[in-house]
């Protein structure tokens, strides 16, 4: 029997063309795209749904918010979408990800909470200088800031409160001492299935590849493997990538668990067939709907 | 197909599909590639990157 299997997005990256590439190998599945920002939807009605979209909805619009609306439709009508709604919120907002990594006691970089600039500074004085600043949503390292000392904060912390209330959620994490690199690594399902070195090249701290840094294979351990998987498991069975600092002090930690993950660089470097993995991950969904 | 910028030619490639970015190699505008039911190709401004984008 042909299983009914979709993607929605709103842009085709590399990664979309090469799951649409691996999807068109498989004899057992029926696979559509929609472009998200064609659709829309009777939210009182969903009786289509399931003829349109099929049993199981990869979800890979890269606009956070899209996303998020569209997989609780899609949700709401009784789909199964990859990555659930509860993993979208979760893992989309850092504070709510930080709380689900503790209370399942993963190591990740001590982290304070303040909502107004004289709590900040204060809660910066407990955590030392330096330290990051992080809206609570947001990636490819957009308004994270490096703050060396008091008069930074301070500037940095002046002109959130310019901005929209989300930004004055202050979300301050330790500078976890470690060297100019960190990992990503991609979870499908219930494996690790490979991970990169991200290099910082162009002499910003940061080592988003979305910034510049250059991408080097690295072998999976049994160390990694674990906590990739134990990192992953509050947010749901899913399709992940997962960020991991090398730290002096505590060793390997997680900084940050990605819904919707790019995965191109990891694709190029590890020559491992995630597009394939993510395809066969689905089947498997479909066929447990 | 021909940039809607600068006129320049932006060769498609073969396997592209509906909603791929391309870009003119002479000014660097993107466009989102628009492939009707019956296979006609169209060009479209690109959505510039949102505040959202990422992972």
């Amino acid at each position: 029997m042909t299983m009914k299997v979709s993607m929605v997005y709103d842009l085709v990256r590399l990664e979309e063309k090469a799951i649409i590439e691996a999807a068109k190998k498989r004899s057992e599945i029926e696979f559509k795209t929609f472009d998200s920002k064609d659709l829309y939807f009777d939210l009182l009605d969903g009786s289509n749904a399931n003829s349109t979209f099929g049993n199981v909805v990869l979800q890979r619009c890269a606009s956070y918010f899209r996303n998020l609306h569209l997989t609780a439709v899609l949700e709401g009508y009784g789909l199964k979408v990859v990555n659930d709604l509860s993993s979208a919120l979760t893992t989309g907002n850092k504070v709510l990800s930080t709380m689900a990594l503790s209370k399942a006691n993963v190591p990740t970089p001590r982290t304070k909470l303040a909502f107004t600039e004289h709590a900040a500074l204060r809660a910066l004085e407990e955590l030392g200088y330096p330290a990051i600043i992080k809206p609570t949503i947001g990636s490819w390292g957009r308004l994270v800031a490096c703050l060396n000392d008091t008069d930074a904060a301070k500037s940095v912390i002046e002109d959130r409160e310019e901005m929209f209330p989300l930004y004055h959620v202050y979300y301050l994490q330790e500078k976890v001492k470690r060297p100019p690199r960190d990992i990503r690594a991609v979870v499908v399902g219930d494996r690790t299935v490979a991970a990169i070195y991200r290099i910082s090249t162009t002499g910003d701290w940061r080592t988003n590849t979305a910034r510049g840094g250059r991408a080097e294979n690295l072998p999976i351990s049994k160390e990694l493997d674990e906590l990739c998987l134990r990192a992953t498991r509050p947010f749901g069975r899913g399709i992940y990538g997962v960020d991991l600092m090398e730290s002096e002090n505590q060793g390997l930690v997680v900084h940050e668990v990605n819904n919707t993950t790019e995965f191109k660089n990891v694709l190029a470097q590890s020559q491992v067939d995630i597009p394939g993995l993510i395809i066969d991950f689905l089947v498997d969904e479909a066929k447990a709907s | 197909m021909n940039c809607l910028e600068c006129y320049a030619e932006i060769k498609v490639p073969a396997d592209a599909i509906d909603g791929e970015i391309v870009t003119c190699n002479e000014c660097g505008s993107s466009f989102e590639l628009d492939i009707s039911e019956t296979g006609v190709l169209s060009l479209k401004p690109a959505e510039s990157v949102g505040e959202d984008w990422g992972e």
